[in-house]
C-alpha cells in the first residue's frame, strides 16, 4: 500500500515538474516609440525617430507594395534592400491617422528584408525607411486605396 | 501564434502569423455608437539563443492577424527559437518552436 502510493506521488511530482518547465519570457520594453507612433503628422513622426527630416532618396530599396489596394485593411508590404549594416526598417504612411506603421529593428546578422501586411486609411503615399550604417535611406510608393483600411 | 521557421544554408526563415484584433480604436460600435476601444499588438520579438534576432514595434495600422516574415544568419534545424508579443491592454503570448 505504502510503496504504491509512492511511486504514484513519485509519478505526479514528475509529471508536475514536467508541466511548470517555463518558457523563456520575453520581457519588453514598455513605452518605447509610443511617442512616435502617436504623432499625427509625418514630419513629426521623423523628427521623433530620427532627430531630422532628411533621408537620401535610394534606389536600392526593394519596396514591394501594390499600386492599387483593393482592400486597405490588409496591403501586404515587403521591403528588402542590399544596403550594408542595416539596422532599422520604418514604414510610415502618411494619410494615416498616425503616419508611422510599424518600426523593426534588425541585430547584426539578421537579413535587411521584412513582410507584414498593414492598414491604409485612403489613397497615399507609404515611405519605407532604412537605417543603414548610420545613415538614412529611403522609398517612396504611391498607393490607391479602393476601399478605405479603419472600418466603418 | 502560428510559426513556420526553417533553416537552409545556414539562413533561419521565419513566418510568423499572430491571431489578434488589431482594434485600432477608431472604430464605432454600430449599434452603440461607442467607440470600440484600441487593442492592438506592439510589440513582437523573436530570440535564438538568448539573443534577440528581431524586434517589431507596431501601431494601430498593422492588420488584424499579424503577419510577419524576417531571417537572421546563424541557426540551425533542431534549435529552439523564443517568440512573444505582447498588446497595448497587457495581453501576451511566448512560444517556443524548433526550426525544421
Amino acid at each position: 500500500m505504502r510503496y504504491k502510493r509512492r511511486t504514484l506521488l513519485r509519478g505526479i511530482l514528475a509529471f508536475l515538474a514536467v508541466l511548470g518547465t517555463p518558457i523563456p519570457r520575453i520581457v519588453f520594453a514598455h513605452g518605447s516609440k509610443s511617442k512616435a507612433f502617436d504623432a499625427k503628422r509625418t514630419p513629426q513622426v521623423l523628427d521623433i525617430l530620427y532627430g531630422d527630416r532628411n533621408f537620401i532618396d535610394s534606389d536600392r530599396i526593394t519596396f514591394n507594395i501594390p499600386d492599387i489596394a483593393e482592400n486597405g485593411a490588409v496591403v501586404p508590404v515587403n521591403i528588402k534592400t542590399d544596403l550594408l549594416k542595416v539596422s532599422t526598417i520604418n514604414i510610415l504612411a502618411e494619410r494615416n491617422p498616425r503616419p508611422l506603421v510599424a518600426s523593426f529593428t534588425l541585430p547584426e546578422g539578421t537579413l535587411p528584408e521584412v513582410s507584414v501586411r498593414i492598414r491604409l486609411a485612403e489613397t497615399t503615399r507609404v515611405i519605407a525607411i532604412v537605417e543603414a550604417d548610420g545613415k538614412r535611406y529611403g522609398t517612396t510608393k504611391q498607393v490607391q486605396v479602393t476601399v478605405g483600411g479603419c472600418g466603418g | 501564434m502560428k510559426v513556420k521557421a526553417r533553416a537552409r544554408n545556414n539562413v533561419v526563415s521565419v513566418r510568423v502569423l499572430i491571431e489578434h484584433p488589431m482594434e485600432t480604436g477608431f472604430r464605432k460600435d454600430a449599434k452603440t455608437g461607442d467607440v470600440i476601444p484600441a487593442k492592438f499588438v506592439r510589440h513582437f520579438e523573436c530570440q535564438h539563443h538568448g539573443r534577440v534576432v528581431f524586434t517589431a514595434h507596431f501601431g494601430r495600422a498593422v492588420s488584424r492577424n499579424p503577419y510577419l516574415s524576417f531571417a537572421f544568419v546563424g541557426g540551425q534545424a533542431g534549435d529552439a527559437l523564443v517568440l512573444g508579443w505582447r498588446d497595448n491592454t497587457g495581453a501576451h503570448e511566448t512560444v517556443e518552436v524548433v526550426i525544421a
